[in-house]
């Protein structure tokens, strides 16, 4: 396949950024993405120009490191991470668009290179659970009904890539505060701190600049684990009721 | 700040107005159409000016009112300060972007909506709410009791052809507004239920065709019954 990219280039976080259109030529039907762009690169690398950076680690789907919004989509056509799209989904000769995801809570550091560290304070303000120290307590000790440990189980696969926030028109963080949220909240081992998980949690999302929620559904529809809506009506319901009961005044 | 301003600064608290404020005034939608369709009864009007005459003279329908109006304009202030901030979380666009794949065009077109919705408001409630208020009405006696006669600048007002499309033609955008907001209260409100839900989104999509269809009946009824 022979392709034209446009892609974005930004020197660092100040700079103003724009297009830049390359070519690559001979690229493998069979090959992911991610190692389409490792060809540019290495034919970046060899001309001595600044290879495109962007992010990726696992390459399996799963750690979900791997982002980029391509073709006005995040992650590309697919419902999937961008490491698992492979360039079968794409036409020979065909101009593709790759971009940083763009937020607010996600500056550009280099090219396509997003900072998401505002997710991990996310996760701290809340995002865990008291145990007891101690020996370690017998599998299956405390019942849990399987459809509870399933449901909770799905709002835990999410892998923090952020397409939900990429996709969405207002940048807003709901579905992954409302799945690390839900995944804790369902379980009897998040109860201990379940109302300040709430409050905190979402005072976090509020203050890193990320959109409310308008309830469209572009980022269960874009998100490659397939986080449900009904996390979101969840999240609502424990924060609502987290501010009315807790005593954090 | 105290817990209740906390709350109601949240994206989540003003959320919660946006919803519920939203499903009063859906509620209320109802309530005005069922009024509205006895302009349609063949009596000329009478049963239409005595219904009017009762709202306005009942203190609870007055309560109520104050409160409508109070709703519609929280509903217009929190959808300012949200989209604000929605802008504000990403201020800069994609060069490219098929959200048409993920989401309703009326989803991501809520503010638009609601705001040719106020514009038409602002018309509607100059014609008929202002001059039913301080305009001068024709009257009209019914058993000896006179009434002002809503109903006379109502059919006048729909014998023009341009106040006529300009109603059907906003009805249309509430439709829109309607197709994505009730069942998107519901959700905010965090009523998501694998029994129910299914239920509200059906009875969103019926009720944001049947409405505004119902409503926009009326000026079409009366200007063909004025040819």
């Amino acid at each position: 396949m022979n392709l034209t990219l446009k892609i974005w280039r930004q020197k660092n976080q100040s700079d103003k950024g724009g297009f830049k259109e390359y070519k690559v030529s001979d690229i493998s039907k069979d090959m992911s993405f991610l190692e389409m762009l490792d060809v540019l690169n290495e034919q970046l690398s060899d001309k001595g120009e600044d290879p495109v950076h962007f992010d990726h680690d696992c390459r399996e789907g799963i750690c979900g490191m791997c982002s980029l919004h391509i073709n006005g989509k995040p992650h590309g056509p697919l419902q999937t991470t961008t490491c698992q799209l492979h360039m079968r989904s794409f036409n020979d000769g065909e101009t593709i668009t790759i971009e940083p995801w763009r937020a607010t809570a996600f500056p550009v550091m280099k090219d396509l290179v997003v900072d998401r560290s505002s997710f991990d304070r996310i996760i701290q303000a809340g995002g865990y659970v008291s145990v007891n120290t101690g020996g370690v307590p017998d599998a299956n000790e405390i019942p849990i009904p399987k459809r509870i440990a399933d449901e909770a189980f799905d709002a835990a696969t999410c892998i923090g890539c952020g397409a939900c926030v990429a996709a969405c028109k207002n940048a807003s963080a709901m579905l992954f505060t409302s799945a690390k949220i839900s995944q804790l909240a369902m379980l009897p081992q998040g109860q201990v701190e379940r109302k300040e998980r709430a409050e905190k949690m979402i005072a976090q999302m509020d203050a890193e600049g990320f959109g409310a929620c308008t309830n469209t559904g572009a980022c269960s529809a874009e998100c490659p684990k397939g986080i449900s809506l009904t996390n979101i009506a969840r999240m609502n319901r424990e924060y609502f009721s987290a501010v009315v009961s807790s005593e954090n005044v | 700040m105290s817990w209740v301003t906390k709350t109601f600064n949240s994206t989540l608290g003003q959320k919660l107005l946006m919803a519920l404020t939203g499903l009063f005034l859906i509620l209320f939608l109802v309530v005005h159409l069922a009024g509205n369709l006895q302009l349609l009864l063949p009596d000329e009007g009478e049963s239409f000016n005595i219904y009017a005459e009762s709202m306005a003279s009942n203190p609870l329908i007055r309560v109520v009112s104050i409160g409508n109006f109070a709703f519609i304009l929280i509903h217009v202030i929190y959808s300012v300060v949200l989209t604000r901030s929605n802008k504000k979380a990403r201020p800069v666009n994609y060069a490219v972007s098929k959200a048409s794949t993920n989401s309703t065009w009326a989803s991501r077109n809520m503010g638009i909506l609601g705001t040719v919705i106020l514009l038409f408001l602002i018309i509607h409630l100059r014609g008929f709410w202002y001059e039913f208020k301080f305009g001068e009405l024709p009257t009209a006696v019914y058993d000896g009791v006179t009434y002002k006669n809503v109903f006379a600048i109502v059919s006048e007002a729909y014998s023009n052809i341009a106040y006529v499309i300009v109603y059907v033609v906003a009805m249309g955008f509430l439709g829109f507004h309607l197709s994505h907001g009730f069942a998107s209260a519901f959700q905010t409100l965090g009523l998501n239920h694998v029994k129910y839900s299914p239920l509200i989104q059906k009875v969103g999509a019926g009720f944001a065709i049947i409405i505004p269809a119902l409503f926009a009946l009326i000026p079409i009824v009366m200007y063909i019954q004025t040819l």
